[in-house]
């Protein structure tokens, strides 16, 4: 197998998840604004799925060619949402 | 006898991406897999974004029952670690804890679908049924999906921990073990974001 790098610390990994999960459900019985809770709630979930892509997935030590392809449906679903988007916003 | 060898498949094929094919295709089908749950996603923010009087003032948590999500929540981002364990232990030839990982896996991976069984009950018992609005419709849409993929994965893997005991599966090749692996973490992903949009904001 290709796989040669170290395992990283997974049970880190599981410890930020955790935490991070727990913030977010803190906060949403908080009185914040709407926005800036939509906001600290939206960087949250991109930061834990980031974890779980890098290293559950591995994808911080694939490579390259593959790190492309896996991010490479990232901009299209953003077209794909903004296109819908505009019959509501303009 | 070369001619008898050219109709076996080469064990480690490479493709461009440097992985081998298995690997390279569930790659693939998870980049179509963004594709599905972005439709899912941004037509939910399109519709929300739209119909703000139909989801509830105070946001989704009037209706939905947070402490019993962010509990499944947790149950799944431990069943993506047992995953990479199961991974590992492979990885450095150890069969037990394959086995063992693979066990905890699916476990927690069937408990995940069993509480959101239980939480549609609950739903609707109260009335929140997915006719009842385009907040329960959009709900039961995603979630839905969402727990049949959990499902899915839980069959499929149900089939790698019994492929595990019979010792298919060694520190040489452990392919099938990753080729679940990420679709597993992918799911775990997915619910991650569901979790925030759906019951949070």
């Amino acid at each position: 197998m290709e796989d040669t790098h170290n395992h990283p610390n997974y049970v880190m990994v599981w410890f930020a998840l955790a935490v991070m999960t727990a913030v977010e459900v803190g906060i949403t019985f908080l009185s914040w604004s709407k926005t800036a809770l939509i906001l600290v709630l939206v960087g949250l979930a991109i930061w834990k799925a980031l974890l779980v892509a890098l290293y559950f997935m591995h994808l911080r030590f694939e490579s390259r060619p593959l790190r492309i392809l896996a991010v490479a449906p990232i901009p299209l679903a953003f077209i794909l949402v903004l296109a819908v988007i505009t019959e509501f916003r303009w | 006898m070369s001619d008898v060898n050219v109709m076996k498949p080469m064990p480690h094929t490479e493709t461009g991406a440097g992985v081998y094919n298995e690997k390279l295709g569930i790659w693939v089908f998870l980049g179509s897999e963004i594709m599905f749950f972005t439709a899912l996603i941004g037509s939910y923010i399109i519709l929300r974004v739209g119909n703000p009087g139909a989801w509830p003032a105070v946001g989704p948590r009037e209706v939905l029952n947070i402490p019993i999500t962010a509990g499944n929540t947790f149950l799944l981002i431990c069943s993506s670690v047992s995953m990479v364990k199961a991974f590992a232990a492979i990885a450095a030839g150890d069969q037990r804890g394959l086995r063992l990982w693979l066990i905890v896996t699916v476990v927690m991976g069937a408990s995940f679908v069993g509480v959101q069984a239980y939480e549609y009950s609950q739903l609707v018992h109260h009335g929140f049924v997915p006719s009842g609005g385009i907040f329960p419709s959009t709900f039961y849409t995603m979630t839905g999906f969402h727990g049949f993929h959990v499902t899915v994965g839980v069959i499929c893997m149900v089939f790698v921990t019994w492929k595990a005991f019979r010792g298919k599966y060694t520190a040489q090749d452990y392919r099938g073990v990753e080729v679940i692996g990420l679709y597993w973490h992918f799911v775990d992903l997915v619910w991650i974001i569901l979790f925030t949009i759906v019951y949070l904001i």
